[in-house]
């Protein structure tokens, strides 16, 4: 009996961490040698958990980018699976230092919820999926139907406020997760799928066959989904917000992980050069060494290549890139400059 | 101490403290009591000061905010401007509705079970083993989780259903739910209602006495047959008596889904199969348990008494069985309620899934959606203890 | 007359030799009454409801056992890299997920090359348990030091350090996650709870009314709420800046939810033990706390050990709650396996695989709490 509570109290021993959680993350960060990162606990192309049980996906490259931007190697990150209902938790307590995960940022999730957005890196709004064979082809002809939400989100919120408006009656029918979403629409339990653009796409992409389903016109939102940090620690929030920031710089630049070595010699670009740490030192102003941006786009990509490799259109989820083209190329995809 | 002191003899030491033993027993809850204060205070003051380094209040206000949420079953009428405070109504009907249901079906399914098992069908008693044996050892949870796989995946849509025809075209069975017509009474329904009332009121009457005659003079009425036609009877009566006032609403297959008519989402079925079928395999236990306690010997006796089979097992074995069976039978009814929580995992929108659920995600009160989820449970809990206890008393043996 | 000398001599035909009274060979019984049909008769067929009972119980059978053979074994896939390699196959079930993910169910993402900790672990658990479980097992003695150690060792090797790789418990999952929560729950539950025990029935109100508040309290919730309390809540009862791993979160709640479960198998234990024994320990001048570990305690932990094997049981399937809070036990790890668009749509399978590894457990225990009945039971057969 007496080993059982010693062990108790060396187990508590060990496991409480007396940290500063609302000061000093970047510090702590760095102490503990890797990023702890909310993931959410599915959705494809954005995380999922290949055969070997690794996290990969549009949303842990930004947790891979920000270990590469503060150790240089993009491995440094653990993963917390979180839900839509426990990942607010688990930032604010602390349990892990960034979410990065389809979050929408809203107003009172940044103030009220404590919460610091610090970029968008997918520009989204929440649609519907049907089968075809249904012959819907407007939102507004889905009275009566059973619409599949995941709870917990705002498309809970949203689509009951834009039924209300349009005056349309449904059964909600409420639900965990992407997966368990999926599948309820696949077997029938819904006749309608609602969830982010982007979240469609994907799920579309794994069924049998995608073509026997049409996302409807109807975008009912906004939703810019980004990575996002506790409230109150604004050295870390600006060293997650500039490693966004510098990926899709890189990437209108045209700085890639193929030519990043050779552009980090030097370039005709004194922008570029103050980004890859050849000229000034911009690290250093935000805590982090000369080669944080280098890194990142060594190891992790730019926002384009990030994007082609896990929901890009050469990809099962074939994802356009549509508003989430650099407003170069007519899309929203912005981000300030470095200087 | 000072209570301590004045109520003690004479001849105090201060070496009494910790060898007399009335002394050590009071200075023992004194020191208890004063570690259970500092630790209460030690968590009160951090909870506040976490709360306010989070910038956050505690209050219950919240709940007359508008939810904002749609719920797919609520017996009271509910929308999504409706109130928080009526969503966590609608979530505990919600859990009162699965709970009771599960215990009558748990209960009657369990006795049949345990008196199935105790068959001396060869086949019967080991099938009826092999299933409370495979029940009682899976988690109530991935059997929840199952049912609603098999329920949403293995039953047609309800267009199939429809062009099926169901059920004389009356009754659909489709993953949407199993709809069934449902009754409209119409004007006049009043008289049957009163009948009825008048009809209860008789059958307790009559009951009483029976019972009174039986003592006196040990004539027996067929009361249980009698009441029985006296409340079916009366009503039916009246109901003729007004020229039938009902009709029918008969699900139809309109647009996506069957309208009118009643309905038992997969939800619910999933979960009310799940939790009667799980606590059923231990009621039968229970059962078995309690017919087996009671002793050979007493059936026997009553034989040699000349009771017929049907009184001695009425008046003889299961007054006694109940005895052994009613103390874990309540246990079991309290598991079952608690297990109905487990409904969040396949979007039952019971009290944990409002309450708990969506409006502690979209309002961030954990702490005050946790309490109030926490408190109705202890009063569910309570109220089933509370039934169970009198009726345990009333059937309890009385000891002279 | 006549009729009854007829009798007489076909008796006499049908008989063959004489023999002396009292040495006729015994006749094998009537083939009515042995044998399969016999058997039969008695257990199936002996009356009209016991027919009906039949016929209900093999329809059962045959309408469900068939289908079920086929889905899970004769048509069933068991290779393969994909869902469409399994369709592409058979249209069964699919268990070549299962394979696929086999390590993942057990070890969780604990790091490939050190799961032989985690065996490692499991094995010492077996030979700590043996020696607590079994009393005729050689060097005993030996192996009850063990089973004190064992919980340091199991700490050391599944966490890590002096010298070993340190594992977060993050990555603590499948079905060590199971044995890991339910092996510590019963572990430091079981003290707890005899101190509820004896609290609720200590002479001291206050005491006594604790307990019974805490120990009420606590079964008159779900788990599910606890767990919501150390997902949500404990964090702010600590003092700021505190933050605690979720596991051992996790695991206090479990502690306290199965040490009030716990204490009322140990009062009724108590409870069974009579007054003479206390009075005797009394008289003998023995203190509260001797009188209890040497007199009391042995005999009512004695009876109340397959009470408590069944509270372990119940813990360990309620361990698969901890899925709604974000933790990955085998139904956890199941369901975000089935994220992965390779495996879609394969629930059925992973539920089945779950339900099956949770029966053999949990059967195997129920099957030595009865072991334990019988043979407590004897002890007080005359």
């Amino acid at each position: 009996m007496k080993s059982v509570k010693i062990l108790l109290a060396a187990a508590a021993a060990s496991s409480i961490g007396v940290s500063a959680a609302w000061a000093g993350t970047l510090d702590d960060v760095k102490a503990k040698g890797f990023v702890q990162c909310g993931v959410s606990t599915g959705v494809p192309g954005f995380s999922f958990t290949d055969d070997a049980g690794n996290w990969q996906g549009f949303d842990p490259a930004v947790c891979q980018a920000v270990a590469a931007a503060i150790f240089g190697d993009p491995s440094k990150v653990k993963y917390t699976p979180t839900t839509g209902k426990t990942r607010f938790t688990a930032l604010r307590s602390g349990e892990i230092d960034m979410l990065a995960r389809n979050t929408t940022w809203t107003f009172s999730r940044d103030t009220d919820l404590q919460l610091t957005f610090v970029g968008v890196n997918y520009y989204d709004g929440q649609g519907f999926m049907v089968p075809k064979e249904l012959g819907v082809t407007s939102a507004k002809e889905l009275d009566g139907a059973s619409v599949c939400i995941q709870t917990g989100t705002t498309t809970e919120l949203n689509l009951a406020d834009y039924f209300r408006i349009n005056n349309i009656s449904y059964e909600p029918v409420p639900i965990e997760t992407n997966e368990e979403a999926r599948t309820n629409y696949e077997a029938g339990r819904c006749d309608v799928y609602t969830t982010d653009a982007s979240g469609l796409a994907a799920t579309r992409a794994v069924f049998a066959d995608p073509s026997a389903h049409i996302i409807l016109p109807e975008i009912i939102s906004k939703e810019p989904l980004g990575p996002l940090v506790r409230q109150g620690d604004d050295q870390w929030a600006d060293v997650v917000r500039w490693t966004l920031n510098a990926m899709i710089n890189a990437e209108e630049y045209g700085v890639d992980s193929s030519n990043v070595d050779q552009m980090a010699q030097g370039s005709d670009n004194p922008e570029v050069n103050r980004m890859l740490g050849s000229e000034g030192d911009l690290g250093s102003m935000i805590g982090l060494d000369k080669q944080w941006a280098y890194n990142v786009i060594k190891n992790v990509g730019n926002y384009g290549e990030v994007f082609e490799a896990y929901i890009g259109s050469d990809t099962p989820i074939g994802l356009e890139r549509g508003l989430n083209a650099q407003y170069t190329d007519g899309g929203l995809i912005y981000a300030p400059p470095m200087r | 101490m000072a209570v301590a002191e004045s109520h003690m003899d004479q001849g105090f030491t201060f070496s009494k403290l910790w060898r007399d033993k009335r002394y050590r027993g009071v200075l023992m809850q004194i020191l208890v009591i004063a570690g259970l204060f500092a630790f209460v205070t030690f968590i009160v003051h951090n909870a506040i000061e976490n709360l306010a380094a989070l910038g956050k209040t505690f209050g219950f206000a919240f709940l007359n905010t508008p939810a904002s949420y749609d719920i797919n079953q609520a017996f009271i009428e509910y929308d999504s401007r409706s109130s928080h405070f009526r969503a966590g109504l609608v979530g505990i009907i919600n859990t009162g509705v699965v709970a009771v249901c599960g215990i009558v079906l748990a209960t009657i399914l369990g006795f049949l079970f345990g008196v199935l098992r105790l068959s001396n069908n060869w086949l019967v008693s080991r099938l009826v083993y092999c299933y409370v044996e495979f029940t009682r050892n899976v988690p109530v949870l991935v059997q929840i989780l199952l049912w609603y796989g098999i329920i949403v995946n293995s039953l047609p849509t309800p267009k199939v259903a429809a062009a099926d025809h169901g059920i004389w075209d009356v009754i659909f069975l489709s993953n949407r739910g199993l709809y069934i017509p449902a009754p409209v009474f119409g004007d006049g329904t009043w008289l049957a209602g009163i009948a009825l009332v008048i009809a209860i009121a008789f059958a307790i009457f009559f009951k009483i006495w029976a019972k009174k005659t039986q003592d006196a003079t040990g004539k027996i009425y067929p009361v249980f047959t009698i009441n029985l036609a006296v409340i079916i009877g009366l009503p039916l009566l009246a109901f003729a008596a007004m020229g039938f006032p009902l009709t029918w609403e008969i699900p139809e297959l309109k647009g996506f889904n069957f309208k009118g008519g009643a309905v038992l989402k997969p939800e619910f079925t999933a979960l009310w199969l799940a939790l009667s079928l799980y606590t059923a395999a231990f009621i039968a236990e229970i059962v078995r348990a309690g017919i087996q306690a009671v002793s050979h010997g007493q059936t026997e006796a009553s034989y040699a008494l000349g009771l017929k089979p049907s009184w001695t097992l009425r008046l003889v074995v299961i007054p006694q069985a109940l005895r052994v069976i009613v103390p874990p039978l309540t246990s079991q009814y309290l598991n079952l309620t608690k297990n109905s929580s487990l409904a969040i995992a396949i979007g039952y929108m019971d009290i944990v899934a409002t309450i708990g659920g969506i409006t502690l995600n979209q309002t961030g009160k954990e702490m005050e959606c946790v309490i109030i989820v926490m408190a109705i449970y202890l009063a569910f809990s309570l109220m089933i203890s509370l039934f169970m206890n009198w009726y345990n008393k009333h059937i309890a043996l009385v000891e002279r | 007359m006549t009729d009854i000398s007829q009798d007489k001599s076909a008796l006499q035909d049908d008989h063959g030799p004489d023999y002396a009274p009292g040495t006729h060979p015994s006749l094998p019984p009537p083939s009515s009454s042995v044998g399969p049909i016999h058997w039969i008769r008695v257990n199936l067929f002996s009356s009209i409801p016991n027919i009906l009972l039949t016929i209900l119980a093999v329809w059962v059978l045959w309408a469900t056992i068939p289908g079920l053979l086929n889905w899970a074994l004769f048509d069933a896939a068991f290779q393969g890299d994909s869902r469409s390699d399994c369709r592409a196959v058979a249209e069964g079930a699919c268990w070549a997920f299962i394979s696929s993910r086999f390590g993942q169910f057990i070890y969780g993402f604990y790091p490939v090359e050190l799961r032989w900790r985690v065996d490692l672990a499991a094995i010492g658990l077996v030979m700590a348990l043996v020696p607590l479980l079994f009393d005729k097992v050689p060097y005993r003695r030996f192996g009850l030091y063990f089973a004190a150690a064992y919980p340091f060792i199991a700490y050391f090797l599944l966490m890590g350090g002096l010298g070993l790789e340190p594992v977060e418990t993050s990555k603590f999952g499948g079905f060590m996650l199971t044995m890991v929560i339910g092996v510590t729950g019963i572990a430091v539950s079981l003290p707890i709870g005899i101190v509820l025990a004896l609290g609720r029935r200590s002479d001291m109100p206050i005491v006594r009314v604790l307990c019974v508040v805490f120990i009420e309290f606590i079964r008159g919730v779900p788990l599910i709420t606890l767990l919501f309390v150390a997902s949500t809540m404990l964090n702010y009862f600590l003092p700021p800046g505190t933050t605690f791993d979720l596991l051992l979160r996790v695991l206090i709640m479990v502690v306290l939810f199965a040490s009030a479960y716990l204490a009322e198998v140990v009062r009724g234990g108590l409870q069974a033990i009579p007054k003479g024994q206390t009075e005797a320990a009394d008289a003998l001048g023995l203190t509260y706390w001797k009188a209890m570990r040497l007199v009391i305690l042995p005999q009512a932990l004695k009876i109340s050990i397959p009470g408590i094997v069944n509270t372990f049981i119940g813990l360990f399937k309620d361990t698969t709650l901890v899925i709604i809070i974000g933790l990955l036990d085998p139904l956890g790890i199941g369901k975000a396996a089935l994220a992965d668009a390779k495996w879609q749509g394969l629930a059925a399978e992973v539920y089945i695989f779950i339900a099956i590894l949770f029966f053999i457990c949990c059967f195997g225990m129920s099957r030595y709490s009865l072991y334990l009945e019988n043979k407590l039971h004897t002890g007080h057969k005359r």
